[in-house]
């Protein structure tokens, strides 16, 4: 049934609808919409399910670590410091092979305290083991979470949906919410092969000697990459019932495209509208959408690129001494590639600040009188700066 | 002796502990007066490391592993879970050190007993760190050596009074318990798993490794503290309801820690300081029971 929803209200409706057993949260912005209305279907009776409200997001993540280990389904969302709150924790639940789901929604780090949208949060939780998703749109959000639940479950490793603060998290959009017995068909029940059971006493993640732990490791890794191709399977499953799928990278315009953006979150909208406004007027210009950021699709993303004369990276997110993250990964997944294209980091719209078509079409005209990259990490709508020295 | 409890062994020989560890002991105890159908959380400590490397366990019930700080979190999930599973019946049972209980778990375990869980948190008190080499704690006493606090640093703050802490939680029940009171603590732990809501036991665990005594030491010493009033036997009900369930004649603290090599350093005037410290206490106490001295 199609209902105007909120990016927040999608997530809460795929959990509902997953029939997620245990959640526990801790409130913080701008999350708070996601688990206010779980806590309230779990209240009304909407969801048979436990809300545990903990004292912060460490317990929360150690008690679903606790709740999944007994082999039921359990849910969190979080965001920005909250996330990084977690961080111990979230090395703990892909290690123990639990998969937990969350809802991260991207807010910036502090200091300055800052709300507004930001991927740092998320990517700097990129080698903790779970397996992250970006989203684009509200239906995008929902039918991501219902699919985090069967992919995370076949590979035993937990799964981030990762949503845009208030671009995507408060948007009100049409949202198809499919009926619960369609969501049946595709979810099966969670049933792992080890859980706490006083009938079968299993010890779990106890103490590992080097004898096994580099196997457990390679195990991890294994799954991880397991998962990309799993990836593709959910989303076959997904389409034969509900008629919609994503891809792990979705290429726009990319087959002819000499400038190729690649960009991940509702960037992807505007990057949609740049190419509405620059094709028309014969400019040469793709996008890539990165959904899928761990595993990381490194195949398709070399397809895609492979015909682009220029690659030009749009990352709402940086890690200092390095650069923005997306065109890390990007310039790791291309650089065997004989005679790969030059790749154009562009840093924009960190804690918040809007990222425009004009911005974008700024963007795509210095590439295109650009023959190599002036810097690593070009800083776009920045002002001036008085540095502390 | 005939104890109240299983005849079957729930914590197996093999176990990787200190020859005469407190810990091990208490483990022994608390598992045969709550039987199998009991399932543990625990977090790091010298348990983490006791229950023996993978694929082996020395406990013959579900362990689930923590993180250090996670003992009360980790619980609530899995007595979430396992009441959402239709499951009231198994008791969960958090096992944890004094370190992962006074000091780094302590929100996640306040949290849990607020949220009146239903539980029972159980410390082994070794008075250290003995996990990472016998570094202090907040429960570490006052007058101890530890690694952390050597030579003329020896620790000069008091233990923090984790049950008192508890008791101001209003928790629906709250003990002290002592490995070498076996029947006193098993009487505890059937109790602890009888009342829904959330438990706190405290269990007085002698380590002869951090506390540099020897192994064979380590009941005497554990009966020693109950004897000197330095590790009361009580209970609290409710947060109000107090019982001292052992009254001592009087026996002078100095004895007990004439025994232990990491109060060697303490001068008689020390432990005539320590008298009154733990005199007092003692009084303190008699008082919230509704006794007087
Ligand atoms: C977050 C974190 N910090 C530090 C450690 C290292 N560590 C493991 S056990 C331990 C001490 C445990 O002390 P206690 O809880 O008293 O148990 P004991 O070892 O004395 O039995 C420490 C510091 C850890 N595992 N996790
Ligand atoms: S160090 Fe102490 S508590 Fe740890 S195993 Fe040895 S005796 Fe037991
Ligand atoms: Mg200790």
């Amino acid at each position: 049934m199609k209902k105007v929803l909120e990016g927040s209200h999608a997530v809460a409706e795929a959990v509902r609808l997953a029939r997620v057993q245990v959640i526990s949260a801790y409130p913080i912005t701008p999350q708070t919409h996601i688990v206010e209305i779980l806590s309230d279907y779990v209240t009304t009776g909407k969801m048979d399910a436990k809300y545990l409200r903990v004292e912060s997001e460490h317990s929360c993540m150690a008690a679903l670590i606790g709740a999944q280990s007994t082999g039921i389904r359990t849910f969190t969302a979080t965001s920005s410091q909250g996330l990084a709150l977690m961080h111990e924790l979230l090395h703990w639940a892909s290690g123990a092979r639990l998969p937990i789901v969350m809802a991260e929604v991207n807010r910036a780090l502090a200091p300055g305290w800052n709300i507004w949208n930001d991927q740092t949060d998320s990517l700097a939780q990129r080698d903790t083991g779970w397996i992250q998703l970006y989203c684009e749109d509200g239906q995008e959000v929902l039918d991501t979470t219902i699919q985090a639940y069967r992919l995370a479950e076949i590979v035993n490793l937990p799964a981030m949906v990762v949503l845009d603060a208030f671009y995507l998290s408060h948007t009100y959009e049409p949202v198809d919410v499919p009926d619960q017995d369609e969501v049946d068909r595709f979810l099966p029940p969670y049933k792992p092969a080890f859980i706490l059971d006083t009938k079968h006493p299993y010890s779990l993640s106890p103490l590992v000697t080097p004898n096994a732990y580099m196997e457990m490791r390679y195990d991890i890794a294994m799954a991880m990459d397991d998962a990309l191709g799993q990836f593709d399977r959910v989303e076959e499953e997904f389409a034969m019932i509900f008629d919609r799928r994503y891809g792990a990278v979705e290429a726009i315009d990319c087959d002819d495209a000499d400038i190729v953006f690649v960009t991940s979150g509702t960037v992807t909208s505007t990057g949609r509208l740049l190419l509405e406004e620059l094709r028309p007027r014969g400019e040469k210009v793709g996008v890539l959408k990165i959904k899928l950021f761990r595993p990381f699709p490194v195949e398709a993303v070399r397809r895609a690129l492979g015909k682009a004369k220029k690659v030009v990276v749009v990352d709402r997110n940086f890690s200092f001494g390095a650069s923005g993250i997306f065109a890390q990964e990007v310039r790791a997944a291309i650089c065997n590639v004989p005679g790969h294209p030059p790749i154009f980091g562009y840093i924009a719209g960190l804690g918040g600040r809007d990222i425009t078509v004009q911005l974008l079409e700024e963007i795509y005209f210095d590439v295109k009188g650009s023959a190599t990259p002036r810097k690593e990490s070009i800083w776009v709508g920045l002002q001036e700066v008085n540095r502390a020295t | 002796m005939q104890l109240d409890a299983l005849d079957k062994e729930l914590m197996c020989s093999g176990h990787v502990g200190c020859p005469g560890c407190g810990a091990t002991i208490a483990m022994r105890f608390v598992l045969k007066a709550l039987g199998e159908k009991t399932v543990m959380v625990l977090p790091a400590c010298c348990w983490s490391v006791i229950a023996g490397p993978f694929p082996q366990s020395s406990l013959r019930i579900p362990v689930i592993h923590t993180a250090f700080e996670t003992g009360g979190a980790t619980a609530s999930g899995v007595r979430a879970a396992l009441d959402m599973k239709g499951d009231t019946e198994t008791t969960v049972i958090t096992w944890a050190g004094d370190g992962g209980t006074f000091d780094i778990g302590f929100q996640a375990l306040s949290g849990a007993v607020e949220r009146n869980e239903d539980f029972i948190y159980a410390c082994y008190d070794n008075e250290a760190y003995m996990n990472t080499g016998i570094q202090r704690s907040s429960s570490t006493p006052y007058g101890a050596w530890t690694t952390t606090t050597t030579g003329a640093d020896w620790k000069k703050l008091r233990k923090k009074n984790i049950v008192e802490a508890l008791v101001a939680h209003r928790i629906p029940y709250a003990a002290t318990a002592n490995i070498a009171f076996p029947e006193d603590l098993i009487r505890k732990v059937k109790k602890a798993k009888a009342i829904k809501g959330s438990k706190f036991l405290h269990i007085y665990a002698s380590c002869p490794t951090g506390w540099r005594i020897p192994s064979e030491m380590s009941i005497k010493i554990a009966r020693m503290a109950v004897q000197t009033n330095i590790f009361p036997l009580y209970e609290v009900e409710n947060g109000v309801n107090y019982t001292i369930n052992y009254k001592p004649k009087e026996y002078l603290v100095r004895e007990y820690f004439k025994l232990q090599g990491r109060f060697r350093h303490l001068k008689d005037t020390d432990l005539d300081q320590i008298q009154e410290m733990v005199n007092e206490d003692w009084w303190l106490l008699l008082r919230k029971a509704g006794e007087h001295a």
